[in-house]
């Protein structure tokens, strides 16, 4: 903008993709402001003087020879004190802000900032002068919610003494520290960072994760865990309940900062958790979920390459919550909107394809995203952790997994949480398949879970694991010659597998103590299902009759052990010796 | 207007001229003329440097100025004028899709004129009662509108953070929809078809018995038909009329002899009149938009034409962008006291759900219901196949204060039990029904039931959602009390007792 020589000119529109000439100046992945209506786009390829700009905004009315405005700078994200309870666009633009200015439609050239200027938050630090810092020590702390310490630290690359520090009410571009660095250059610090959204942030290590992130979720929970630290990718058909297992674990998992990126997806579910959010309260503070929420909302009707910005914006946000030593959990629903917006931009850029018109780098792409996760040792001298699991979901044509998106996810995470289209239709919720998930996590957190639950839980689940897989075994029996084939033995198992299917693993999100479990209550409602199977299998081993094991009242009872709350959740294990004494009358009527 | 002639070259009668003197000839126009012309017809310039034509497609050089979703008037040499938009700008050619097709256009003598805005549509209240083409232009004898406005067709994305959640129940009267798949105001609930299924009866039955318990405001329909028959878009207005629904309707008719591109501005066209009936003047508007197959059709012919790399079955890769950029369209906004419902049908080739069309469709709407055709030839009537059927936003439209307390309770246990039900009867058919439980028996009886007596309802039945909760109940009495695993306590001993102590009379006295 300064000299009219770096002015590009538009040359080409199609779509979101614009070319325009004598963009020398400006270097790939520079963000450029195009027309006079300063549309956001950034540059995707570079040929010559040539750029090929994806425009994160509607280029209806755009034409060759308007001007291209060069930023000479990376597409970053604000990184300060009021990321919490923000809701954003893919490009970090706060939608509130933006309703403010052009009411319920979004209109295009929009420009606002991120964090708000006018602010003034309350900077209290933690450092004293003339103390030496290097880059991720924390500088000071700011109360940003109730629940989150906003920790400000020393921006990356930078290290030396501290001149300068202020105590007070400051907004995000106020001075709150002056660094001399050993060369003797001084370097204000303000409570906000910038970060370039394609570069990973820093980290000093990286940690194999070794703790649950637990999720409130019984199947996920007891037989597919996710690692506090790890990936996860839920693929399936339409109506299996993707988004529904995505909001229960933005609201119930055990992470101090949740990330939402709805990429590509309904407005209404952006709205659903807008509202709900303030009103439910987090299982550990009781305080509102929204306090530690951070949204990021690029809806399937906003334009398609701020989709392919939004999953970058939230993970970069992500990773800067890690770096304060966080564990945080990011969900990303769907990166298939994200891995089509890709291939819509490929596309226009006449790029070869590669499976099914996706672009040849799109499980580069993919396998970059999943790697920003993990368990870190941050940077900063006093080796804090901090954790970003990352939840993608993924929406495959027809349900079909061998779509290259999944394929691609599905080489980079470590649990995969199936879903079925028959589960759900059942009403089956969630409608994840005990037979086809996987979590590579289940053996490295084994010892963190034996620690808190005890190595009896561990053998429940795996216990619990193999009556469903015979269940499935038998289940091909009787489906060809019938119930009659099975033994009592056999028919218990079925009997058992119903019971965990149905009692345990069916988990209703819309009933308000349903909806979560804690770990404890999980295993306490674990046990009590197989101490059914275990003492029934004695009875009939001593000649019980199985129809009358089926049909005891404590059934009813396990069955309903799901409505007991979290406070009351002793009864559940209470409820065991009810089995026992109802099974020894049964005995005693035989004899 | 089309003889209107604003350019000197215009003027010259020409045989065939080749392209380089329609080049010259132009480019000297626009040195001696353009300037006073721009100014006289602000901006306004002919073209007739077409330089080639393919399928609804032109190609025109040497253009100066032309912007990207620009409207354009093209002039054939008989004196007719169709319309176009232009899909890309290089340098000085613009790529321009014809809304009429291409026949008769001759590549010397055709004129293009490009009109320096989007594709609008003129709105006002007097909209209702109206019949337009699938442009916007009157199809009916009347009149063209005084418009109050003119509005973008492509509209505007609507702010996540200004939407507000839909949540008033809509009574259909339908038991299986208001029952098990309840639609809300501001949802959007497509209707999954097969070609020869009562689909448009379902469609018709729903604007009809539409109503928001308790609520006021004012209804209205918007109708976007899309390569249809004109007996399918009869039978509508016919409908309509008959209820005289049409004077609080809105019908933008694209029918399958009109021409196949205009079809991708007829949703849009449909929206726009939506979204000014609802946002601007306070309408429950219920948008129809039938065949979305006809319409993604339409747009795989573009993209083809285009030469665009082709995602799954030749549909292009945006389809998911474009069908989304409709279908979000709908809504309710906050401060505004109309909403935007919107029923699409589409039929699925070949009763296909993974087919592109409905599978994407899937992942935008909030739902579907999923007509059957075993069920059609049962005569089970709306034919409508429960257990794929879904709608997302039920949750928050039901319970006590919308529906009534026991709705979920009640939904999540007919679902399983129907599910079983489905389970044992296909059981049956391998192995005989000898080979059942007893439970699995008395499951199956109620599938049968189910099918029978709740989704099975006549076309002009008007069910009360109290007569569809009433009835779930009645048939769940046919199976124990140990099998209500969904159901609390509270509302077994409300409801189910009632029902089962019923049931066991009526089963007593057959005896």
């Amino acid at each position: 903008m300064k000299k009219a020589v770096d002015v590009g000119r538009i040359v080409k529109v199609s779509g979101p993709l614009v070319i325009a000439e004598g963009m020398g100046t400006s270097r790939m992945y520079d963000v450029v402001k195009v027309s006079e209506n300063r549309l956001v786009g950034e540059i995707i390829e570079l040929e010559g003087e040539r750029a090929s700009i994806q425009v994160y905004e509607d280029t209806s009315g755009v034409g060759p020879g308007e001007p291209v405005y060069p930023t000479h700078e990376p597409l970053s994200v604000e990184l300060g004190p009021g990321l919490i309870e923000a809701i954003y666009d893919g490009i970090q633009r706060p939608l509130p802000d933006i309703a403010a200015r052009t009411g319920a439609f979004i209109a295009r050239g929009v420009e606002v900032p991120a964090l708000p200027r006018d602010k003034k938050w309350k900077f209290v630090p933690t450092v004293k002068k003339g103390q030496q810092v290097v880059a991720g020590d924390i500088i000071g702390t700011v109360a940003e919610t109730v629940i989150i310490e906003h920790r400000i630290m020393v921006p990356p690359g930078i290290s030396g003494q501290v001149a300068e520090i202020h105590k007070g009410s400051f907004t995000v571009e106020d001075t709150v520290a002056v660094i001399k660095t050993t060369d003797g250059k001084k370097t204000n610090l303000t409570m906000m960072q910038r970060w370039s959204v394609r570069k990973p942030r820093p980290y000093a290590r990286k940690r194999v994760p070794t703790e649950i992130l637990s999720t409130g979720q019984r199947i996920i929970d007891t037989f597919f865990p996710q690692g506090k630290g790890g990936t996860a990718c839920i693929p399936g058909p339409f109506g299996s309940g993707k988004t529904v297992i995505q909001h229960q674990l933005a609201k119930w998992a055990d992470a101090e900062v949740v990330v939402y990126v709805g990429c590509g997806e309904r407005g209404n579910e952006m709205t659903d958790v807008l509202i709900e959010f303030p009103e439910l309260a987090d299982p550990k503070s009781g305080e509102p979920l929204m306090k530690r929420t951070v949204l990021i909302a690029n809806t399937s009707n906003m334009p398609v390459a701020a989709r392919e910005a939004s999953v970058y914006t939230g993970i970069t946000i992500g990773e800067y919550f890690r770096d304060m030593g966080y564990s945080v959990a990011l969900m990303a629903d769907s990166t298939s909107r994200w891995a089509e917006a890709m291939r819509e931009i490929s596309g226009r850029l006449e790029e070869m394809p590669g499976e099914e018109g996706y672009p040849a780098y799109l499980s580069a792409r993919i396998a970059e995203f999943y790697e920003r996760a993990g368990l870190v040792e941050c940077l900063g001298s006093d080796s804090r952790r901090g954790a970003l699991s990352v939840v993608g979901a993924v929406s495959p044509p027809g349900g079909d997994l061998s779509d290259p998106v999944v394929q691609a996810t599905l080489r980079v995470v470590k649990v995969f949480w199936a879903l079925e289209a028959n589960l759900a239709y059942a009403r089956h919720f969630p409608a994840i398949s005990w037979l086809r998930s996987y979590s590579l996590y289940a053996n490295t957190i084994a010892e963190s879970l034996r620690e808190t639950l005890g190595s009896k839980y561990l053998a429940d689940t795996r216990e619990a694991m193999r009556i469903l897989q015979e269940e499935a075994d038998l289940a091909e029996i009787v489906r060809l010659i019938g119930i009659d084939a099975l033994s009592p033995n056999e028919r218990l198992i079925m009997e058992a597998a119903r019971s965990i299917r149905e009692d345990f693993l069916h988990q209703d999100a819309f009933h308000d103590i349903d909806t979560y479990a804690s770990m404890d209550k999980q295993a306490r409602m674990l046990s009590l299902v197989l101490r059914y199977y275990r003492e029934a299998r004695k009875a009939l081993d001593a000649g019980a009759a199985l129809d009358e094991l089926v049909n005891l009242p404590v059934r009813e009872t396990i069955a309903r052990s799901r409505y007991i709350t979290e406070k009351e959740r002793e009864k559940i294990t209470k409820t065991e010796e009810e089995i026992v004494t109802q099974i020894a009358c049964l005995k005693k009527e035989v004899v | 207007m089309p003889r209107t002639r604003n350019t000197p070259r215009n003027t010259s009668p020409h045989n065939t001229p080749s392209k380089k003197k329609v080049l010259k000839s132009k480019k000297t126009v626009k040195k001696s003329g353009s300037k006073a012309s721009k100014q006289k017809l602000q901006g306004i310039i002919d073209y007739q440097t077409i330089v080639s034509v393919a399928g609804p497609l032109l190609i025109v050089e040497g253009v100066e100025g032309a912007k990207y979703e620009e409207l354009v008037e093209i002039f054939l040499p008989t004196g007719e004028k169709r319309r176009g938009r232009v899909l890309e700008v290089n340098e000085d050619k613009a790529l321009i899709q014809i809304f009429e097709g291409s026949s008769g256009i001759e590549i010397g003598r055709t004129r293009v004129r490009f009109l320096g805005k989007g594709i609008t549509l003129g709105v006002s209240e007097d909209l209702l009662g109206r019949v337009f083409d699938g442009l916007g232009q009157p199809r009916d004898d009347s009149p063209p509108l005084i418009p109050e406005e003119f509005r973008d067709i492509n509209g505007l994305p609507i702010n996540p953070y200004a939407r507000a959640y839909p949540n008033e129940f809509i009574q259909t009267g339908i038991s299986c929809i208001d029952g098990l798949n309840t639609l809300v105001r501001g949802q959007k609930l497509p209707i999954f078809s097969g070609s020869g299924l009562p689909h448009n009866r379902m469609a018709a039955q729903i604007a009809r018995q539409a109503k928001v318990l308790g609520a006021k405001g004012e209804f209205a329909v918007v109708f976007g038909a899309m390569g249809i028959t004109f007996e399918e878009a009869q039978f509508f207005i016919d409908d309509f009329r008959r209820t005289g629904a049409l004077e609080r309707a809105v019908l933008f008719l694209n029918l399958a002899d009109d021409p196949a591109i205009e079809r991708i501005a007829t949703p849009r066209v449909a929206f726009t009149a939506a979204e000014y009936l609802a946002f601007t003047k306070g309408y429950h508007v219920l948008v129809i938009l039938t065949d979305l197959t006809n319409y993604c059709e339409a747009l795989r012919e573009i993209s083809a034409a285009r030469k665009e790399i082709p995602g799954r079955r030749g549909y292009p890769g945006y389809l998911y962008t474009d069908l989304a950029a409709i279908y979000e369209r709908s809504g309710r906004i906050k401060g505004s006291d109309g909403s935007i419902t919107l029923i699409p049908i589409l039929t699925m080739p070949e009763d296909d759900k993974t087919h592109p069309i409905p599978d994407l469709t899937g992942y935008i709407t909030e739902g579907q219901i999923i007509l059957s055709r075993t069920l059609h030839h049962k005569s089970i009537s709306p034919p409508v196949d429960v257990l794929p059927s879904l709608s997302r936003l039920k949750d928050k439209g039901i319970g006590a204060g919308k529906t009534r307390e026991d709705h979920a309770d009640l939904f999540n246990q007919l679902y399983a039990a129907y599910a079983r039900g489905k389970e044992a009867a296909e059981l049956a058919v391998i192995l005989g029904e000898a080979a059942l439980t007893d439970i699995d028996k008395k499951y199956m009886a109620f599938a049968n039931e189910f099918e029978r007596r709740y989704i099975s309802q006549g076309e002009y039945e008007d069910r009360t959602i109290s007569e569809t909760l009433d009835l779930g109940w009645e048939l769940l009495a046919m199976l124990p009390r140990a099998e209500m695993k969904r159901v609390r306590d509270a509302n077994l001993e409300r409801y189910y007792d009632k029902a089962a102590a019923k049931f066991a009379k009526e089963e007593e006295s057959k005896v």
